[in-house]
C-alpha cells in the first residue's frame, strides 16, 4: 500500500502532489545554486541565523494581520515579516562583530538564540489567544508541505526563478569577488552593493523556504547540496549546476519521502535526503571523497615503499655484499629501517611487477626491466643530491634525508631541468656521493 | 501578579540552567567556537530521540550517555568533513547538525505514538511542566528537572575546577598547552562531552534551541565587560542567573499589560539575555560603544588643540604685525589637518583651549596665555625633533618630513622627547635650520 502511495507521489499522479512538488523543487535548485556563493563567502551560517531570526517577523505579520482583521495564514505576508526580521537579524549580526571585538560565530549564536526566542515568546502569547489558528505557525518550525495550497507554490516558485535568473545573470560577478573580492574591488566593481545583493538572495531563499523546510532546517537547502557538489568538481560552473541539480533531486526525494508516509515531517525528510548525497559523495566522490583519498595515500605509499626497496637492491649490488640470502636480508633490513613485514610486502609489490625475481639460491635479483627501473629511481636520488649539494648549499649529511623525500615526486619535467642544471653525468647514474657503508647506509 | 510554588519552581529551573549553561558556555566564547554549541545543541536530538525510544522512559542516564555519544560524534564529524571537504567550519556544522537534527525530527515523530514525547517540549522547553513531576530526596519533593540540572551542574563545577589550569591554556593558547604536555584535544573533546549534558539537562526547561541563548550570550556579554577568566566567568553566570530571574518575571507581567496572557518563559530569558547583552554593548565600561566613542571624540579634541597650539606657536616666531596670532592661511591648514579640526568643529576647540586658559581673545584674535605658550613650545619641539630625527636617521624626503612628524608629535611623551634630543648634541636646529625650542 505504501509502495503504491509512494509510486503515485514519485509520478506526480495527483494535482496536489504537482503543485507542492513544483514549490519545493524550484526552491531545491534555487537554493543549490545561491548556497555555492555563501559558501565561498564562508558566511554559511549566516543563513542559520537569518532564519532563526525570522521567528518573530513572522509572529508580528500574524499578530498585525489579525488585529487588521485579515487572515492571518495568508503566506505573502508571513512570509514579508519573516523578512524584514531575516535582514534586521543579519545586520545585527554584522553591527556586533563590526563594533565589538566578539568573533563573527558569538555574534551569529546571539543573534540566532535572542531572536528566536523573542520569536517563541510572541508565538507563546498567540498560543494562548482566543480563536487564533496558531497551529500554521507551528509548521514554520519544523516545514510542511502538506498545507501548500496552490498560490504559495506558486509564490515559491516565481520567488525562486527570480532569484536563479538574477545569479544567472550576475554569475560572472559572483564569480569574481566571491573568489577574490580585493581583486574585484580593485578592478572597479562594486563590491559592497554585489556583497548586499548576494545576501539579499539567500535571505530570500531562506525566507521563501522556511513554509516547506521550517525555520530550523532551512539552512541545509543552502548548504548541503554545495558541500556535496564539492567533492565532484573543483571548477565553479560545474558545482552551481551540480548543486542546483542535487538540490533538486533532495528536494523531490525529500518531499516524496514525506507524502508518502505517515508522520514524516517534510522538512526533516528533505534533508535527510540532501544528507544521504552527501554521505554517499563524502565517500565516493571523485575529487576529494574519502575512498578516492585513501586510495591516492596507499598508491603514494606504494610507490614508495617500491622504488625504496629498488635503490636499496641497486645499492646493495653497488657495495658486492650479496653474497648470501641472509646477508642481503640483512642489508636491505637494516638499509631501510624496514621491519620484516615491510620488507616483505616491499618484496612481493616488485615481483609482482616483474621487477625482481628470486635465484636458485634465494637471492633477489634484477629483471631486466627491473634493473633499467632501479637505476633510473637511483639515478634521481643521486641527482637530487648533487643538486642540493651544489645548488642549495645543503651540507653533506643532509641531502640523503632532502633527496629522500622528494626523489618520489620528482615529474619527468623536473628531472630533465635537473640534468641541464648538472650537465655532467650525461645518462649514467652518478655515483653516490657518499660512501655507502657495508649496511647499506650512506655515512 | 500571582506568585506560587509553581513559580518558585520555574524560577529554580531556570537558575540553574541558565548557570549551568553559562559557566560551560563561557569556555566556548572564549574558544571562539560559539556555534559548536549551536551544533551540538541541535544535534543531541537523535541521541535523546533514540534514549527515549530504547528505554521508553525520560530516564535521566540513558538520554545523557546518548547525549554525551552524540556531543563527541558531532565534533568529530565536523572535524572530518572539515579535512576531506576542505569547505569552512561553518559549512561543516551545518551539514552536520542540520542531518542529525533531522534524522532526531523524524525518530521522536515516529516515536511519539509509543512515548510520551513532544517535538515542542524538546525544541522550546517546558520549564512550565518542570514543578509537576515531583521525585523525593531526602524526603523532600524536588521536580525532577531541577535534580537533574542540579547534578550536571555539580559536574561542571567539578570537571572545570578539577582541569581549571589546563582549560585556561587550552583555551588561550592551545599550542603553549600542547608543548606543555596538556592534550589541546582531549581538552576540547572533554569540552564538547560538557556541552551535550548540560544541553541534556537544560532542554527540559529551555529548549534545544534556546539552550543556545543560555550558552553563548551571558559569556558574550561578559567578554564586552572582563579580560580575566574568574571574573568572565562570576559576570557570565550572574548574567544567567539575572535573566531567569527576570525572564520569567517578565513572562508572567509584561504580555498582560498589552491585555494578553501570560507567556512563554524560556523565550523571554533569551529576550532579556538579549536586552542585557544590548545594554552591554553600549554601555561597557571600557568596550562598549559609548565609552568607545566618547575616548575617540576625546582623542580628536586633544590632537586639535595641541594643533592649533602648535600653530599659534608658529606664528609667534613670524616676524611682523600678525606675529602670535592665526592667520588666513593658518586656519586653512587646521582644517586640513589629518584628524582634528576637519572633524571637530574648530570653535569647539578654541573654546576648549580658552575654557582651559591656555588661548585668550586680544583685539579680535587669539593669543596665547603664558601657560599655552609652553604647551605650543612643546608641541613645536617635538614637531621639529621629528624632523630632525627622520632626516637624519631615517632617510626620508624632506617634502614628507612634514606629514610624518605631524602625526607622530601628538603621541610623543616627555621622555621620547629627551631620547630624541639625545641622539643630535649640539644640534638645535630642525632640517630646515628653525631652532628646536629647549625642553624648559
Amino acid at each position: 500500500m505504501m509502495v503504491d502511495r509512494l509510486l503515485r507521489v514519485l509520478t506526480l499522479a495527483d494535482y496536489n502532489t504537482r503543485v507542492v512538488m513544483f514549490g519545493t523543487v524550484m526552491l531545491g535548485v534555487t537554493g543549490g545554486v545561491v548556497g555555492v556563493f555563501l559558501l565561498l563567502r564562508r558566511r554559511a551560517l549566516l543563513a542559520d541565523a537569518v532564519s532563526h531570526a525570522a521567528l518573530p517577523g513572522v509572529a508580528t505579520a500574524f499578530m498585525l494581520v489579525m488585529a487588521f482583521g485579515g487572515d492571518p495564514r495568508s503566506l505573502p505576508l508571513l512570509l514579508l515579516g519573516a523578512l524584514v526580521s531575516g535582514l534586521l537579524g543579519m545586520v545585527c549580526v554584522l553591527m556586533i562583530s563590526r563594533y565589538t571585538r566578539l568573533s563573527q560565530d558569538a555574534a551569529l549564536g546571539i543573534v540566532l538564540s535572542v531572536f528566536f526566542g523573542f520569536g517563541i515568546v510572541l508565538l507563546g502569547i498567540i498560543q494562548r489567544m482566543r480563536g487564533a489558528p496558531a497551529a500554521g505557525l507551528n509548521h514554520f518550525i519544523y516545514g510542511r508541505t502538506a498545507s501548500m495550497i496552490r498560490s504559495d507554490a506558486l509564490l515559491i516558485g516565481v520567488a525562486a526563478i527570480v532569484v536563479l535568473v538574477i545569479t544567472v545573470l550576475l554569475f560572472k560577478e559572483f564569480r569574481l569577488f566571491t573568489f577574490d573580492p580585493g581583486f574585484a574591488s580593485g578592478d572597479g566593481w562594486p563590491v559592497h552593493r554585489l556583497d548586499a545583493l548576494l545576501m539579499t538572495l539567500v535571505v530570500s531563499v531562506t525566507v521563501i523556504g522556511l513554509q516547506a523546510v521550517g525555520i530550523i532546517l532551512v539552512i541545509a537547502i543552502l548548504v548541503l547540496p554545495p558541500a556535496t557538489a564539492r567533492f565532484w568538481t573543483d571548477r565553479l560552473a560545474p558545482m552551481v549546476v551540480l548543486s542546483g541539480v542535487l538540490g533538486a533531486i533532495g528536494a523531490y526525494a525529500g518531499t516524496a519521502l514525506s507524502a508518502s508516509m505517515p508522520r514524516m515531517p517534510a522538512g526533516a525528510a528533505i534533508v535527510v535526503s540532501h544528507g544521504s548525497l552527501f554521505v554517499l559523495s563524502m565517500l565516493f566522490g571523485r575529487v576529494r571523497g574519502v575512498l578516492h583519498e585513501l586510495s591516492a595515500q596507499r598508491r603514494l605509499s606504494r610507490r614508495t615503499l617500491k622504488q625504496n626497496l629498488l635503490r636499496a637492491l641497486y645499492e646493495c649490488e653497488e657495495t658486492g655484499d650479496i653474497a648470501t640470502p641472509e646477508t642481503q636480508t640483512l642489508h636491505l633490513l637494516r638499509a631501510r629501517g624496514w621491519s620484516p613485514r615491510e620488507l616483505r610486502m616491499a618484496i612481493r609489490l616488485l615481483r609482482r611487477e616483474k621487477s625482481i625475481y628470486q635465484s636458485t639460491d634465494g637471492r633477489w635479483l634484477f629483471s631486466e626491466a627491473g634493473r633499467v627501473r632501479a637505476a633510473r629511481v637511483t639515478r634521481n636520488h643521486r641527482l637530487w643530491e648533487v643538486y642540493l649539494l651544489e645548488h642549495a648549499d645543503t651540507a653533506p649529511a643532509h641531502v640523503d634525508q632532502g633527496a629522500d623525500y622528494i626523489e618520489h615526486v620528482l615529474g619527468d619535467e623536473l628531472i630533465s631541468e635537473l640534468e641541464r642544471a648538472i650537465p655532467r653525468f650525461g645518462k649514467v647514474v652518478p655515483a653516490s656521493v657518499h660512501v655507502i657503508d657495508s649496511a647499506g647506509r650512506p655515512t | 501578579m500571582i506568585w506560587t510554588m509553581l513559580d518558585t519552581w520555574i524560577v529554580v529551573a531556570a537558575v540553574l540552567a541558565g548557570a549551568t549553561c553559562a559557566l560551560v558556555g563561557s569556555f566556548l566564547v572564549l574558544k571562539k567556537v560559539s556555534m559548536m554549541g549551536d551544533a551540538i545543541s541541535h544535534s543531541v536530538l537523535p541521541g535523546i530521540a533514540v534514549a527515549f525510544i530504547v528505554t521508553g522512559t525520560r530516564s535521566g542516564t540513558a538520554m545523557f550517555v546518548g547525549a554525551a555519544v552524540v556531543g563527541v560524534l558531532t565534533a568529530v564529524l565536523v572535524h572530518a568533513i572539515n579535512y576531506y571537504s576542505r569547505l569552512e567550519e561553518g559549512a561543516s556544522m551545518g551539514v552536520v547538525f542540520t542531518v542529525l537534527f533531522a534524522i532526531g525530527l523524524i525518530l521522536i515523530e515516529q516515536a511519539a505514538r509509543h512515548v510520551d514525547i513532544h517535538p515542542e517540549h524538546v525544541l522550546f522547553g517546558a520549564v512550565e511542566l518542570v514543578p509537576l513531576h515531583l521525585v523525593q530526596v531526602f524526603g523532600f519533593a524536588v521536580p525532577r528537572g531541577v535534580l537533574m540540572l542540579l547534578v550536571v551542574f555539580a559536574i561542571d563545577l567539578s570537571v572545570i575546577a578539577l582541569f581549571f589550569k589546563e582549560l585556561r591554556l587550552a583555551t588561550f593558547d592551545p599550542e603553549l598547552a600542547t608543548t606543555l604536555g596538556i592534550h589541546a584535544t582531549y581538552i576540547h573533546y572533554m569540552l564538547m562531552v560538557l556541552v551535550a549534558l548540560t544541553t541534556v539537562a537544560a532542554f527540559e526547561v529551555v529548549g534545544s534551541i534556546l539552550v543556545i541563548a543560555m550558552l553563548i550570550v551571558p559569556g558574550a556579554t561578559a567578554w564586552l565587560l572582563t579580560r580575566r577568566l574568574l571574573p568572565f566567568l562570576v559576570v557570565s553566570v550572574g548574567v544567567a542567573v539575572a535573566a531567569a530571574v527576570l525572564g520569567h518575571i517578565a513572562a508572567i507581567t509584561v504580555p498582560p499589560l498589552f491585555g494578553y496572557v501570560d507567556t512563554s518563559t524560556a523565550g523571554s530569558m533569551a529576550t532579556v539575555l538579549g536586552c542585557i547583552f544590548f545594554v552591554a554593548m553600549f554601555c561597557a565600561p571600557e568596550q562598549g560603544i559609548i565609552a568607545r566613542g566618547f575616548d575617540v571624540v576625546r582623542l580628536r579634541l586633544s590632537i586639535g588643540t595641541q594643533d592649533v597650539l602648535g600653530l599659534l606657536a608658529r606664528a609667534a616666531e613670524r616676524p611682523g604685525t600678525d606675529a602670535g596670532r592665526l592667520s588666513a592661511s593658518d586656519l586653512r591648514t587646521l582644517r586640513r589637518s589629518p584628524f582634528a579640526a576637519r572633524r571637530v568643529k574648530l570653535a569647539a576647540i578654541l573654546g576648549l583651549l580658552r575654557m582651559k586658559g591656555l588661548i585668550a581673545l586680544r583685539n579680535g584674535s587669539y593669543e596665547m596665555t603664558v601657560r599655552g605658550k609652553e604647551q605650543g613650545r612643546q608641541i613645536l619641539r617635538s614637531h621639529r625633533l621629528w624632523e630632525r630625527y627622520f632626516y637624519d636617521d631615517g632617510n626620508v624626503d624632506m617634502s614628507e618630513l612634514h606629514p610624518a612628524a605631524d602625526v607622530l608629535e601628538h603621541y610623543t611623551s616627555a621622555r621620547l622627547g629627551d631620547d630624541l634630543s639625545e641622539r643630535f648634541a649640539g644640534e638645535y636646529s630642525d632640517p630646515q635650520g628653525r631652532p628646536i625650542p629647549d625642553k624648559e
